[in-house]
């Protein structure tokens, strides 16, 4: 069963092969045996699961069943879940049991889709390994001494480990895709706004992006058909129509005009990525495509702004964690500035508050123009410079991350080499492009990943070109052997 | 520009995050390493160029004014560390 993507699951579940509650047993059991050794999940709820598909079946039996109802899927642990504990990664959130659904939740429940449980992520979303969670490292199911990337890694662990057939993910600076190339399964970041930030909680407001980590693209297009839309509880939501993501999954692809940037080719890739992706490239070539390179000169200044943009949004959509609504509170606090201080001095871990500094230095008084008005002029620049290219070619490809999963702790003292794993991503969430990873081959039994960005609002043309390579290889069906 | 012992403590106040004296030194060398990385900005010339905080630039919208929250109080309280009658409780501010 567990070799089905969601596609297949949905036929089987509605032909009768098998219901969704001998389905999620299923799912269930593997989670059970495997989450020790991979460490994807934080929570698991097998009862609200089997409850949720005992709903699914006799749904099914009224016939009321959609497209994705009874099939399990696994939640990043950022989507607050009525009822449910929600950790972002972090003791401060260790005791906090979401009071509400994220609309993302409750749009993929009432789809009729099982949650499995919630999986471990780097602290509140901030890292490119997984381990900066409070939980400890998540393992990549490829080599349990690796990291699966970050910071969805637990829920791209969990899809390549076949532990869920799907997940959600976020992707603030690459991380939905990231972690996606590194575990070899297919990451999309939809365009900014395209996919509700209702009760997913915030990193950086104006980056964060929820998406979905699933084996194939037209998995990632039913679940996006179920995601997409604006919600008004979220203020920065996009009034763009939502299409049939999965109507346009087999469109030609001949004509189409691929740019390859010189600078996501350059020193800075290790050479044998480089050369899966243009191999890569070249089946895309096969199907029609052609291919000429461009310049994108400001991409390279992507991680200085972003490591002040993301930092300094972060220092102030951190502030509300202080002790005293909700989350973490420091033992017997003198006064309040005492409650602060080590309530959020001992809820949040290095790396957290490593970028909370950073972000509180950017922003104060006589320093917000040469680092924060600057940060904010650049990203006009990358994003000018994105849609100058998109007008000349109808997607850029490149790598998704500059090399293969590290080794767990190899980065772990090294904050400015870790940020520099994100270098491909970041510039699409300054710029708020959609952009989707796909497999694109192995380097020593390892996954590498293809990125390929579009104009805004384009998912459904990425979906197409990424289902299109997928009908004519066959990378992302490579599963790790034993876990 | 190098952040030293005072700028690290400045900043930890200013975040209200306690930190120890032990961990200044590597918080000093982390922030610093991340802060030169972060002046490869001033090397792109940015006059004129208007500031983008927001990828689509689309403006707050305006809804009309109705309450559309219940109160949930008691839901919300639940799970708050330390409550009495339907406050919130803090450390002594007024004595």
């Amino acid at each position: 069963m567990h070799d089905h993507t969601l596609a297949e699951l949905s036929k089987a579940l509605q032909s009768g092969e098998f219901s969704s509650t001998e389905l999620t047993r299923h799912y269930l059991d593997r989670c059970q045996a495997f989450n020790d050794k991979l460490n994807c999940f934080i929570t698991l709820i097998p009862e609200k699961a089997l409850d949720q598909a005992k709903i699914a079946d006799e749904r099914r039996s009224a016939g009321e069943a959609g497209p994705l109802t009874g099939i399990p899927l696994a939640h990043k642990d950022i989507f607050c879940t009525d009822g449910v504990r929600t950790s972002c990664g972090s003791r401060m959130l260790d005791n906090f049991i979401a009071p509400y659904d994220a609309t993302v939740t409750e749009k993929l429940n009432a789809a009729g889709m099982v949650t499995l449980g919630k999986t471990n992520m780097d602290e509140f979303a901030m890292g490119s390994s997984n381990e900066t969670s409070y939980y400890g490292p998540v393992r990549n199911p490829w080599d349990r001494e690796r990291v699966p990337g970050g910071s969805s890694g637990g829920s791209a662990s969990a899809v390549v480990a076949r532990l869920a057939p799907a997940a959600t993910g976020t992707d603030t600076g690459g991380s939905i895709r990231q972690p996606a190339s590194l575990c070899g399964i297919t990451g999309l970041k939809p365009t900014y706004g395209r996919i509700s930030r209702y009760g997913m909680i915030a990193f950086a407001s104006s980056l964060d992006q929820g998406g979905t980590l699933t084996r194939t693209a037209e998995d990632a297009a039913l679940l996006l058909n179920a995601m997409a839309g604006f919600d008004e509880r979220d203020s920065t939501s996009a009034e763009e129509p939502v299409g049939d993501y999965t109507a346009t999954l087999n469109d030609s692809i001949d004509g189409l005009k691929i740019g390859l940037p010189d600078e996501y080719f350059d020193e800075r890739l290790d050479d044998t990525v480089a050369e899966r992706v243009r191999e890569a490239v070249r089946e895309l070539e096969k199907l029609g495509a052609s291919v000429r390179s461009i310049s994108l000169p400001t991409s390279r200044l992507s991680i200085p702004a972003y490591y002040v943009v993301a930092p300094a949004e972060c220092s102030s959509n951190l502030a509300r964690y202080d002790g005293v609504r909700f989350g973490f509170r420091c033992k017997d606090p003198v006064n309040l500035a005492d409650l602060y201080c080590r309530s959020r001095g001992e809820g949040f871990g290095r790396e957290v508050k490593r970028r909370i500094m950073i972000g509180t230095y950017v922003l104060s008084a006589g320093y917000y123009d040469a680092y924060y008005l600057k940060a904010q002029q650049i990203r006009r620049l990358i994003r000018d410079e994105f849609r100058r290219a998109l007008q000349e070619v109808d997607v850029i490809i490149g790598p998704t991350a500059p090399g293969i999963a590290f080794r767990i702790g190899e980065l772990a003292d090294d904050p400015i080499s870790m940020y520099l794993s994100d270098m491909y991503t970041v510039s699409v969430n300054l710029a708020g492009m959609p952009a989707i990873s796909v497999p694109a081959g192995q380097i020593e039994h390892l996954p590498v990943g293809m990125q390929i960005i579009g104009d805004y609002f384009q998912e459904g043309r990425l979906l197409n070109i990424a289902h299109r390579f997928q009908q004519a290889t066959d990378f992302h069906q490579a599963a790790p052997g034993n876990i | 520009m190098s952040l030293d012992k005072s700028d690290i403590e400045k900043i930890a106040w200013l975040a209200r995050l306690s930190i120890s004296v032990e961990e200044i030194p590597k918080y000093s060398k982390e922030l610093n390493n991340i802060l030169d990385l972060v002046e490869q900005m001033n090397g792109v010339d940015t006059a004129n160029i208007e500031p983008m905080a927001h990828p689509l630039e689309i403006t707050a919208r305006l809804r009309e004014d109705r309450v559309t929250e219940s109160n949930q109080r008691e839901r919300f309280q639940a799970i708050a560390p330390a409550v009495e009658n339907g406050h919130y409780l803090v450390p002594r501010v007024i004595e």
